[in-house]
């Protein structure tokens, strides 16, 4: 005996259940019909998973199109990574640093630090870690540099010896 | 990409630098005597190019005239790459002040050291991820995004020049990341020299007055760094070991 032909004949068809006597109509309504209508809505305005809050950057344009930049961002990047780190090549288009210049939230200033910012929202939403980060400067050169003051005055504090 | 996409190199940028060779070269045409010039024209490298192995870069340090008790160059160097400039044995040290004495005459005397930036680095040939590595001009780097944190190479550095990140580091410099668990050392600036300008410690250096430290190329012997070396007396600190550091003292 072929399993071809043994399917279809234990196949199950699954039906609505359709409206008997008395209560029959309201109910039917009630339990099938309202929820069948309302929850494609209900998905769209809050589903389970929170849709990436993505704030527009701070530049015109991106450095290449927005679907292009979505699916590979990784690869330029990793890219651009080893020609900087190993060549010396420090061309900005795809440069780490020029993301951030553009993408850096107007709240904090920063790519990371709430499921609002640009870099986290999405890395957040996908569920993929985002480490880079954990090494690089997730603000702008103009806002570390108002930063800096205070470091190098604890390094004079620490070595007790005053700059001339 | 089209017309109208936003690059930060724009044409404007690129005008503007091909003047500023034109003033340079104009300034090359009033050079005092031939091979003397007022400044060191060779370097200007542009930011598409990869760096050359024709360049060496090196640093001369006089230590007749690097002041005992000044720290400049190292408080220029935390201010530069984010370090705490604490002394803890897990803070991390890119360059020291060492103070060295004549047992016999008490006499004393000071100089800097950091990262010799070796022609044969043995950091290099004990890292087993490859991620501490000699670039084409001689800068001797570590790839954090390769580094597995082993500290291989802090055993095998003979100058105790590299140094581990033990605790979560914020607020670096966006042009100097730098991450806990990875090994790290200085880098000669390598993100100013790229941009054609001399390690922060140099500048700092320059700025008291004392001008002990000199960066420069040392390959090329019209540099500044290659003339003191080719007129004076210098030493590679641990010589014997033939690593041909980049790092040269006048003066121990």
């Amino acid at each position: 005996m072929s399993f071809a032909r043994d399917i279809p004949k234990k196949a199950i068809h699954y039906s609505l259940p359709l409206p008997g006597g008395g209560l029959g109509w309201g109910l039917w309504l009630l339990l099938v019909v309202v929820p069948a209508v309302a929850s494609p809505v209900l998905a769209a305005d809050a589903g389970r998973v929170p849709k990436p809050a993505i704030e527009a950057g701070r530049g015109e344009k991106c450095v290449e199109s927005t679907e292009f930049m979505r699916k590979n961002h990784m690869e330029l990047l990793k890219h651009q990574r080893d020609e900087t780190m190993h060549k010396g090549i420090r061309t900005t288009k795809y440069s780490l640093n020029g993301c951030i210049e553009c993408h850096a939230s107007r709240k904090n200033d920063s790519v990371v630090g709430s499921q609002q910012n640009f870099c986290q929202s999405c890395h957040s939403y996908a569920a993929v870690k985002l480490d880079c980060f954990e090494c690089h400067a997730s603000k702008p050169k103009a806002s570390a540099a108002r930063a800096a003051p205070r470091q190098a005055g604890d390094a004079q504090r620490v070595t007790g010896q005053a700059a001339k | 990409m089209n017309e109208t996409d936003r690059s930060p190199d724009q044409p404007e940028a690129m005008s503007r630098r091909q003047f500023i060779g034109w003033g340079a070269a104009a300034v090359a045409g009033l050079a005092i005597a031939p091979g003397v010039t007022l400044f060191d024209l060779a370097h200007g490298r542009p930011a598409a190019e990869a760096a050359s192995d024709k360049v060496r870069w090196g640093m001369l340090i006089d230590t007749n005239l690097c002041g005992t008790g000044c720290n400049d160059c190292v408080t220029a160097c935390s201010r530069e790459n984010h370090l705490s400039g604490g002394l803890k044995p897990t803070d991390s040290q890119w360059i020291r002040k060492m103070e060295l004495k004549d047992l016999r005459s008490g006499k004393t005397h000071s100089l800097p050291m950091l990262c010799q930036h070796c022609e044969h680095p043995p950091c290099v040939d004990v890292c087993p991820t490859g991620a501490s590595f000699k670039r084409a001009d001689g800068i001797v780097l570590v790839d954090r995004h390769i580094c597995i944190g082993c500290r291989y190479c802090m055993m095998a550095c003979p100058y105790k020049a590299r140094s581990f990140v033990h605790e979560e580091v914020t607020g670096q410099n966006p042009d100097v990341p730098r991450g806990k668990g990875t090994v790290e050392s200085c880098t000669l600036c390598v993100h100013r020299i790229d941009r054609d300008r001399t390690p922060a410690c140099v500048e700092a250096c320059a700025a008291a007055g004392r001008n002990a430290m000199i960066f420069g190329d040392l390959n090329d012997p019209r540099s500044e760094i290659s003339k003191r070396i080719a007129t004076y007396t210098t030493t590679q600190v641990r010589a014997d070991l033939a690593l041909n550091t980049a790092v040269r003292y006048q003066g121990i």
